[in-house]
């Protein structure tokens, strides 16, 4: 890991230098990507906090044996139904989802249903839906909807169930 | 987003009120998960900002409507696995692009990748579930986007 840590602080100097220099000297490109930059870290900061904190809370609040009923083994086919339900309401995107997801799985949710809540938040966030909708018109999101959903869950499952048989363990103590 | 925050400060309100101690462990948690975090988030950033420099919104009009649908489609997950851009800027590009003509089918495999296929969120994911998953998940979502797309093509009698 020591290496690789060096390597990412070397990376992440030479961005900066890079964009001091850009602004400095009035390189267009190099302000260019600073601005995106802080754009998007704005967009993030609206967000993260909330979620950090919601996940914090859930935490602390949430008793194992709550998410193993809803969302583990024997929760069945309700589990799968409670990761679309709660997918529709993440906000932010796949960046809020993973570890909301991480912490479900730590608290006794199964493999299959936190690929099922990826897919899903990634696919059916209602704020971002209705903007499809208006943007796209309801036959397009329809389809999508009803041809990617099944899917989703379908592929979850493959892949947890596989995920399961190699004995996988996401990432120790995030 | 209003509601997040109402939302949030509701839940830690009725946190508090119910065991301060606890609520003040659960913010514990929140900071230490999000400094873990930190790293991967700033390597996402990095990457967004660079990558939205080189292909700016006009390159994407401009490639996402070539003629032949085959190479249309290719592009478009191709240009929507390798970006990141928020719903309320992506759809109405899309609108936008719609109406100068470019294929549903075009803007489903734009959309879909966009969505569902990170390699600019790969280092968050990474972090979280390792990097077998992270690829293997990307791999899946690419081919549910390239069904989806098939079928917007088809219902909307684009192609067949």
């Amino acid at each position: 890991m020591k290496r690789n840590d060096s390597i990412k602080i070397a990376g992440i100097s030479c961005y900066i230098l890079f964009l001091a220099a850009s602004f400095a000297y009035g390189f267009k490109p190099g302000k260019e990507i600073g601005h995106n930059f802080f754009s998007f870290s704005l967009d993030m900061l609206k967000v993260l906090p909330c979620a950090f904190i919601l996940i914090g809370l859930f935490e602390v609040w949430v008793k194992r044996q709550t998410v193993e009923k809803h969302f583990g083994q024997e929760a069945g086919i309700r589990g799968y139904i409670w990761a679309v339900l709660l997918a529709g309401t993440t906000v932010g995107g796949l960046y809020v989802a993973f570890p909301l997801a991480y912490s479900l799985h730590s608290k006794g949710a199964r493999l299959n249903v936190i690929f099922t809540y990826l897919g899903a938040s990634a696919i059916c966030r209602i704020p971002m839906v209705i903007f499809e909708v208006s943007f796209m018109g309801v036959k397009f999101t329809a389809i999508r909807l009803l041809v990617s959903l099944p899917l989703v869950i379908v592929t979850s499952i493959l892949l947890g169930d596989y995920l399961v048989k190699r004995s996988y363990k996401p990432m120790e103590g995030k | 987003m209003y509601y997040l925050y109402i939302a949030t400060g509701l839940a830690v309100l009725i946190s508090l009120i119910a065991d301060s101690e606890r609520t003040l462990k659960g913010c514990k948690i929140a900071l230490k998960k999000f400094v873990t975090i930190l790293p991967a988030f700033l390597g996402m950033l990095m990457l967004v900002s660079i990558i939205l420099f080189l292909i700016p919104d006009r390159v994407i009009s401009q490639y996402l409507g070539s003629s032949n649908i085959f190479t249309g489609v290719l592009f478009a997950s191709f240009l929507g696995s390798i970006t990141l851009m928020p719903g309320f800027i992506a759809f109405p590009l899309c609108g936008i692009l719609l109406k100068k003509g470019v294929l549903y089918l075009v803007l489903s495999a734009f959309t879909t990748t966009l969505m569902m296929v990170g390699i600019l969120t790969y280092p968050i994911e990474k972090a979280y579930f390792g990097t077998k998953v992270t690829i293997l998940r990307n791999i899946i979502s690419l081919f549910i986007a390239l069904i989806v797309a098939v079928m917007t093509g088809i219902f909307f009698g684009e192609i067949f």
